[in-house]
């Protein structure tokens, strides 16, 4: 849940990068912590096993700039991807403002892509939430592999309701930051509708 | 989906005073309240060279995790948590279920002072929090978001 602090004069909020293993919400993560300065970065945390695999999360704290002089500051979390980490899941999705889910677009993953997605509109519910209503972007990465999918196809199995959805390599970068600057505007412009404002 | 968690600047200056004084009462080397989704509210004591973002969000995975645990266990929240070092030891408890008291202290206190004094501010903190909830429900605080318009979020991303 975001929480605004008066105070301090800072708008914080929860992002989280969902989807199956193995399909790049780690690599997105680090991604953006090697491309961002370090004024606007935390120290990027991975709870992993002994093979880099996400064991629990991994969080990168992320400053976005001022608006109408609040800081606005982005807590990523990624989950493990793994379907017996469920778990896991349920508890980072806890306080959750807004959700990417990281689809694999080799063809041979397009079933865990969808069970990845059930599962995430399932956990939801039971946090509380309904995935229509969350800020929520899809990127299909992976794009520069050879045996992928057509975007059309994952658009149809995995985007039933139109979310903004982006073409990625998050290995090299691409689409990584057009996906962050999506869901930081659609978690801000909830807040603040939410808000009657 | 319910509204943002706030802080006013009123109770931050009140709940900073209660993690001052709980520094000082368990002879504590430093105090940190974190918001249960991991971010940092207040803090007091030997913080300088502690990465209290990163702190703040493993603390509130572990809270998580650990309520994880005591659901499978059928029991109640387990409300507060003891983490033995060598030299640094860590008290963890909920504060009415709405934010992470973190007390870190050395061979200076013990676990009877900590346990004993944070009790006492955790029950006032808990007071504040119900303040800063009365006040946000009833409208009186101040509202940025009412504030933002569109412009602003469009300007924030400008490259």
């Amino acid at each position: 849940m975001s929480f605004i602090n008066y105070s301090s004069r800072e708008i914080n909020c929860k992002l989280v990068y969902y989807g199956p293993g193995l399909g790049g919400k780690t690599t997105n993560l680090q991604f953006i912590y090697a491309k961002t300065s370090p004024e606007a970065k935390g120290k990027m945390i991975s709870l992993a096993t002994e093979t880099e695999r996400t064991l629990f999360f991994d969080f990168l704290p992320l400053s976005l700039g001022e608006i109408r002089g609040f800081k606005t500051r982005f807590h990523l979390y990624t989950v493990p991807g793994q379907v017996f980490y469920d778990a896991s899941r349920k508890l980072i999705l806890k306080g959750v403002d807004g959700v990417v889910f990281v689809a694999d677009s080799q063809v041979e993953r397009m079933e865990a892509n969808i069970e990845s997605m059930e599962n995430l509109r399932q956990n939801l519910i039971e946090q509380g939430y309904n995935l229509d209503k969350l800020p929520f972007i899809i990127q299909y990465n992976k794009r520069d592999l050879p045996n992928i999918a057509s975007v059309a196809e994952l658009h149809g199995q995995l985007n039933p309701t139109n979310v903004l959805e982006f073409e990625a390599r998050a290995t090299t970068g691409v689409g990584v930051f057009e996906t962050l600057k999506a869901i930081a505007r659609a978690v801000l412009t909830e807040l603040r509708r939410g808000s009657g404002g | 989906m319910s509204g943002p968690d706030v802080m006013f600047p009123e109770e931050q200056r009140q709940i900073s005073s209660v993690c001052q004084r709980l520094h000082r009462d368990a002879n504590a080397k430093a105090v940190l309240l974190i918001g249960r989704d991991g971010q940092p509210i207040a803090e007091a004591g030997e913080v300088g060279e502690i990465d209290v973002t990163s702190l703040s969000s493993l603390t509130a995975g572990n809270v998580a995790a650990t309520g994880g645990i005591s659901k499978i266990l059928r029991e109640k929240d387990f409300t507060s948590q003891f983490h033995e070092g060598e030299k640094t030891h860590v008290h963890i408890t909920l504060v009415a279920g709405r934010a992470i008291l973190v007390v870190l202290f050395d061979e200076r206190s013990s676990l009877g002072l900590v346990r004993l004094r944070v009790r006492k501010a955790a029950e006032e903190m808990a007071r504040l929090f119900e303040q800063v909830a009365k006040k946000a429900a009833s409208g009186t605080g101040p509202s940025i978001l009412n504030e933002i318009t569109d412009a602003d979020i469009d300007k924030l991303f400008n490259d």
